[in-house]
């Protein structure tokens, strides 16, 4: 197969858009579509502070390069989650982030959960109802609150993910199986700060997929940490993505097309009369400032610091 | 598998490996252990190939996962 700018030899097809490219194109393309979203989606703005959610994979880190590439200063930030499991998870990753941002020289920040609540993860887990055989809710929880908390004391706008169409699409076909409507109101490529305590969150990569994303990190060289946190094992976001990998193999263009039109019928106004509800119910936590659905502390309050 | 007396192709996906005839692409080749080729690169001396590139007698493939998973169901902001 030969690359469709050059001739050259391609080194990967995307399927999707008919599309094969060797390596010089495609770390060329990568970078210019995530610039066309960020500009189509309204992400960001010149005068932006961005923070990147930072977690040692490859989507996060290729974000981290692309935007540098872009030209666009952003900070990482790390979350120790303490996860060990016998393969030394949150360290290996952990070591891998720092050893980007050293070599590159980016300011990178690092809360470590175990030092900073006296329990990891999976501790934490363990305690809680919520947690009990499935850590990735708590996970979830405390990773959420702590990126608020840190964008919003160290004065950035924006909170960047590494979110690719593979994770937007499993989300979105996880919460239509179960009709979650509170979930598909807030699904997007950018989440608004409705609410004092949140940060604007954008996903740049979300138009791209895992293999698109996983193939530019192994010709850009960027060392990520390849295997998947023990807890993730089994989990159902996995087996989502599976199953519509499969559907992809049938139908290129299958997930795109997933996720474009639940964004056309948001736009549409499908779910504005959920959206509004929310925003009514929401509650300020006295103790951290973050918003919560039930009047009092908010659940990460309450689990962490009961 | 022994690979003493390793005969076609082989492809490893982290600790698993499978053997297929030479001959065939890699995408038939996917397809025969049914792994989704949207699931994985595939890589042969540590260079990425694409899917209709016809395998050779011995020529050892190496997969590389590109799902990763976490905390991302239900995502909610």
């Amino acid at each position: 197969m030969k690359c469709r700018k050059c001739g050259e030899k391609a080194v990967i097809n995307l399927r999707q858009h008919r599309l094969a490219l060797c390596k010089v194109h495609y770390l060329e393309w990568i970078p210019r579509q995530v610039d066309r979203f960020i500009h189509k989606y309204g992400m960001l703005s010149q005068q932006d502070r961005i923070l990147i959610a930072v977690s040692g994979g490859k989507d996060s880190l290729a974000l981290w390069d692309i935007l540098s590439t872009l030209g666009i200063l952003a900070d990482g930030l790390y979350i120790d989650l303490g996860i060990d499991e016998g393969v030394l998870y949150s360290h290996i990753s952990r070591q891998t982030i720092e050893i980007f941002a050293d070599t590159r020289k980016l300011h990178l920040h690092i809360v470590d959960v175990k030092q900073e609540f006296g329990q990891t993860i999976s501790q934490m887990a363990n305690k809680t109802s919520r947690g009990k055989g499935k850590p990735c809710a708590v996970c979830g929880l405390v990773k959420r609150h702590i990126m608020n908390r840190v964008a919003r004391e160290k004065g950035y706008d924006v909170l960047a993910t590494g979110h690719n169409l593979d994770d937007e699409a499993a989300v979105l076909f996880g919460n239509t199986l179960n009709w979650e409507l509170d979930y598909l109101a807030r699904q997007g490529p950018v989440l608004e700060a409705n609410h004092p305590g949140l940060i604007r969150k954008v996903k740049p990569l979300f138009r791209l997929s895992e293999r698109e994303l996983a193939a530019y990190a192994i010709l850009k060289q960027i060392r990520y940490i390849y295997d998947e946190c023990p807890h993730a094992i089994g989990s159902k976001a996995i087996t989502y993505k599976e199953q519509l990998n499969y559907l992809e193999e049938q139908r290129p263009g299958a997930k795109l097309n997933f996720y474009l039109s639940f964004l056309k019928a948001k736009k549409k106004g499908l779910f504005n009369a959920i959206d509004q509800e929310q925003m009514e119910k929401l509650n300020t936590c006295p103790n951290c400032g973050q918003p919560t659905t039930a009047p009092g502390e908010c659940t990460f309050c309450r689990m962490v610091l009961s | 598998m022994n690979d003493e007396v390793f005969m076609g192709v082989q492809l490893q996906l982290r600790d698993k490996k499978y053997r297929v005839k030479a001959g065939i692409t890699v995408f038939k080749a996917l397809e025969q252990v049914n792994i989704p080729s949207e699931s994985v690169l595939a890589t042969r001396n540590g260079e990425l190939i694409t899917e209709d590139e016809v395998l050779k007698e011995g020529d050892i493939i190496t997969l590389v996962a590109v799902i990763s998973g976490g905390s991302i169901f239900p995502l909610n902001g």
